[in-house]
């Protein structure tokens, strides 16, 4: 077991190095020089204030080093917790402007996908055996899983924000109130989550429930299952079975499908103008602003490294053949 | 059945869900704890395009919303549309000699943590002007001297008066505390944030968050008194923009009061039923900002060539932009570029003589006279040596009337027979390329309108010409007669109106046969408001209030700060 940890664990430490240099290079290569883009906002005339401020920002950023000093550099700050100085909201650090973003899209993407998957797994299962639910729901779970994220977004933003008007669009909490812990302010947010969140939820639990109908009737058509019924078995124990087994490719589903349903998330925000990290990617786009935009990127790969590696841990605790094979492994 | 009854309890506990989730938006929250209550605040927009970040009013480009007008004020005011200036911090202030400038606070004033505020502070805030990267040190340059004379009044003495510059710095900069500024670095003064902001306005910081920020009424502000002046609003909050569509949304669901975006189509939702309002009832709607320009790239051929330029100005069709891209919530330019508030610096019949007018076949008139055939018969001149144009027009990409605008210009200016290509890099990459000159036409609209005409024909003409053009002149256009006009017109008096009409004729005169950038429509001061919490905005109809309903950086001081005194709540009916 711990040796099966240790190698998965060198091999998130790579993915983790290889994936943070990447994230440096990237906005590297974008065109646009975003220190002369500041400097440029301030309108001096006077080229003796223009050279000073434009010494001033490049020592501030640290484009005056060589590229490997600004590598290391980089590295070092990162091990410290320091993400640098964003520029679009300039002075204020990388750190705190995402930190102020992440409940957010935590707060949106874990509900939708821990709760489309297992609302979809169940579904699934159970559209699985009745074939007049299946032959209904099938098609619109295909439709559902094969819309993109932000159309299914706007659709949602249209129908219940514009046209019944159930639900506000737009911002993660009315402007006109401040956080506090009140029913007001919390209903308020709820309200605010809940078109963003039911697109992502939407999407992500028509693809669940078509893998889980797939492999639910796969099962049951497995060898074991028609023995387990030859032998006289409750058709319910067998079905407990199938979804025991089924349930395992859906896991390792979930771990792949992380990167995607966060990549829906920041399409999803943008359109629901929801204050996460989404929105905070366009806005370091837009003004070519690579430090905050790296910030994002490496909250990304972390988390997707951490849930990926959380889901291995839980692999290992519902699929006793793991355990068995790195018992007899050690 | 297990599973039934579990599926019914969920879609049962989503539908309650849903339906707790409802009755929520209903706006009108009261005066419940944590919120503002609606009828007394003001949701502004159109602004703060990232998060409130500082409160430094020096970086005038950057500051949160309403950091200078609110909190921070400047010793004048500059009213546009009635070209008057207003003491406001100031009592007056007047020229006592040819290089002598006095001004004088009002009698009585205090910072909000209650210190006076004396001429110390206007000489400190004068004189930060010494350090290279503050905006105006150009200025202090003309600057020999700043002496307190007493308490209340500063003398400033020029070595070289440049009234119209000036004009322009007392009612465009804010005077900051010198018992707070003293010690900061300059490093602090040009970027710092400046937390907590103490400054002397109707206006207190009260918190700011990602995505707005809340100031909160000075019920002690000096105004009340002195100018019979009231804010309305107890509360203002400005709201950081994410994009104009859902500004536009905010706006027609009554969640935002003003909003100072861009939204194309506006002009229907006035005359909807929205309760919505522009300054003008009809088109153009918005009141002109700052004239949006083509610039030539003059150092590339055939670009330096003045001949080629007024031929591309005669070809491009700006009505059609106005129109078809705008819906006329734009006007056309004038020939001269200067805004219709600068009309009287204008001369018409230089204009009537020399300006150019669309005119396609005038276009291929002055090309051909000039030398420029179409040597290869695709309908495209060519350059005098033969090789083929192809001129490149930068929009940045997301700029979408100035993209569509690009369109037209490309096409117009191909009836004419010259070939450009429309691009639309990445905004900053266009800024880029506008400073370091590598472009060969670029749109751009960054002079607001002004006290003086000077400051667009430092724009037009500005000298020298740097490895990097960041404020002026983006087109590298080299006049040194031009450039010495100008600077005579910014050392002619404010109050000479003849002396400054004479000069300004012979500028146009250069201008318009030269043709250093091409006008082509004024940009609006978009500007949409909501009737449905505040009335009484800014209007040109009947006897509403003619200010200038913005929040934008650098239009407090412009006037725009009155708006918030004449602003009525709306007759509540419910």
């Amino acid at each position: 077991m711990g040796r099966y940890f240790g190698r998965k664990l060198a091999i998130y430490a790579l993915t983790f190095v290889v994936a943070v240099t990447i994230n440096w290079l990237i906005p590297r290569f974008m065109p646009g020089d975003p220190v002369r883009a500041m400097v440029a906002r301030a309108g001096l005339q006077d080229p003796a204030g223009v050279a000073a401020m434009r010494e001033y920002y490049t020592s501030l950023f640290g484009f005056d080093l060589p590229w490997w000093q600004q590598y290391l550099n980089f590295w070092g700050e990162l091990l410290r917790g320091n993400f640098g100085v964003s520029l679009w909201a300039y002075p204020k650090s990388v750190g705190s402007i995402i930190l102020a973003a992440v409940p957010y899209t935590l707060g949106l993407l874990l509900p939708a996908i821990l709760l489309s998957w297992w609302a979809g797994n169940k579904f699934g299962a159970y559209a699985a055996r009745k074939k007049v639910l299946d032959n209904a729901v099938l098609p619109i779970w295909y439709v559902l899983t094969a819309t993109p994220y932000m159309w299914l977004a706007i659709l949602l933003a249209w129908a219940f924000g514009k046209v019944a008007g159930l639900f506000p669009v737009g911002r993660s909490f009315s402007a006109s109130l401040e956080p506090s812990f009140s029913w007001l302010f919390i209903s308020d947010l709820i309200s605010h989550w809940f078109l963003p969140f039911l697109s992502l939820f939407l999407v992500a639990f028509g693809g669940w429930a078509i893998g889980m109908r797939n492999l639910i009737i796969y099962e049951l058509e497995a060898d074991y299952a028609h023995y387990l019924g030859a032998l006289g078995a409750p058709q319910r124990l067998v079905r407990r079975y199938a979804f025991r087994n089924a349930v395992l490719p859906q896991v390792t589903g979930l771990a792949l499908q992380l990167g995607v349903i966060i990549g829906g998330a920041v399409v999803t925000e943008i359109v629901f103008d929801y204050r996460g990290l989404g929105y905070l990617v366009l806005e370091a786009i837009k003004t070519s602003d690579l430090f905050l935009l790296q910030g994002i990127f490496l909250f990304i790969v972390i988390g997707v490294l951490v849930a990926n590696f959380i889901i291995d841990v839980v692999y290992v605790l519902v699929d006793p053949r793991t355990r068995v094979g790195m018992g007899s492994g050690s | 059945m297990r599973n039934r009854l579990r599926l019914l309890a969920m879609l049962a506990a989503a539908g309650l869900f849903a339906a707790a989730c409802t009755g929520v938006d209903g706006g009108d929250s009261g005066d419940a704890p944590g919120s503002y209550p609606r009828n007394q605040t003001l949701f502004t927009s159109g602004t703060q395009w990232g998060p409130p970040a500082n409160w430094n009013p020096v970086m005038n480009w950057a500051y949160a919303t309403g950091t200078v007008g609110y909190v921070y004020e400047t010793l004048f005011l500059y009213d546009p549309l009635t070209d008057e200036f207003e003491p406001w911090l100031a009592e007056q202030g007047d020229w006592t000699s040819d290089t002598t400038y006095e001004v004088t606070l009002r009698d009585g004033l205090t910072w909000t943590d209650g210190k006076p505020i004396t001429s110390d502070d206007v000489v400190f805030t004068i004189e930060l002007g010494k350090m290279e990267t503050v905006p105006y040190h150009s200025m202090y340059e003309f600057i020999s001297s700043v002496e307190a004379v007493d308490k209340r009044t500063t003398r400033i003495t020029f070595s070289e008066p440049r009234y119209q510059q000036w004009a322009n710095w007392v009612y465009f900069n804010p005077i900051v505390p010198k018992h707070l500024w003293s010690n900061k670095s300059e490093e602090d003064v040009t970027s710092g944030a400046n937390e907590q902001p103490v400054g002397s306005g109707p206006y207190l910081y009260e918190t700011h968050d990602q995505d707005r920020m809340v100031w909160k009424k000075n019920d002690k502000w000096w105004g009340r008194d002195k100018l019979d002046l009231d804010v309305k609003p107890t509360y203002v909050v400005d709201i950081v923009n994410t994009s104009n569509e859902a500004a536009l949304g905010q706006l027609l669901q009554g969640d935002i009061d003003l909003s100072n975006n861009f939204l194309p189509g506006i002009a229907s939702l006035v005359k909807g039923g929205y309760q919505l309002q522009t300054y003008y009832q009809d088109a153009p709607y918005m009141l002109p900002a700052n004239t949006t320009w083509m610039v030539p790239n003059s150092t590339k051929a055939p670009l330096n060539d003045a001949a080629f330029r007024r031929a591309l100005a005669n070809a491009v069709d700006t009505d059609k932009i106005v129109n078809s891209v705008y819906g006329q919530i734009v006007e056309k330019a004038s020939p001269t570029g200067l805004l219709p508030i600068w009309d009287k610096y204008i001369d018409k019949a230089v204009v009537a003589e020399v300006g150019p007018a669309f005119d396609t076949s005038g276009a291929a008139e002055i090309l051909s006279q000039a030398g420029y055939r179409d040597t290869n018969g695709d309908g495209l001149v060519e350059n005098k040596d033969g090789s083929p144009i192809d001129l490149k027009l930068a929009t940045p990409s997301g700029w979408t009337d100035w993209n569509e605008a690009a369109r037209v210009i490309v096409d117009s200016a191909k009836a004419a027979g010259i070939k450009i290509t429309s691009e639309t890099p990445a905004d900053t990459v266009v800024q880029d390329m506008r400073e370091s000159g590598e472009f060969d036409l670029i749109l751009d609209n960054q002079r607001q309108m002004d006290n003086t005409p000077f400051r667009y024909y430092e724009y037009v003409f500005g000298l020298p010409i740097l490895e990097s053009q960041t404020t002026v002149n983006y087109g590298r256009y080299e006049n040194q007669q031009a450039w010495d006009l100008t600077q005579q017109l910014d050392k002619t008096k404010v109050d000479d109106l003849a002396g400054m009409q004479s000069v300004a004729s012979q500028l146009q005169r250069i201008q318009l046969t030269e043709m250093p950038m091409i006008p082509l429509w004024y940009n609006g001061l978009w500007s949409q408001y909501s009737n449905s919490v505040w009335t009484n905005w800014p209007s040109a109809e009947g006897d509403g209030p003619r200010y200038l309903p913005t929040t934008w950086r650098g239009y407090m001081q412009r006037g725009a700060i009155k708006m918030l005194a004449e602003l009525k709540p709306a007759p509540q009916d419910k």
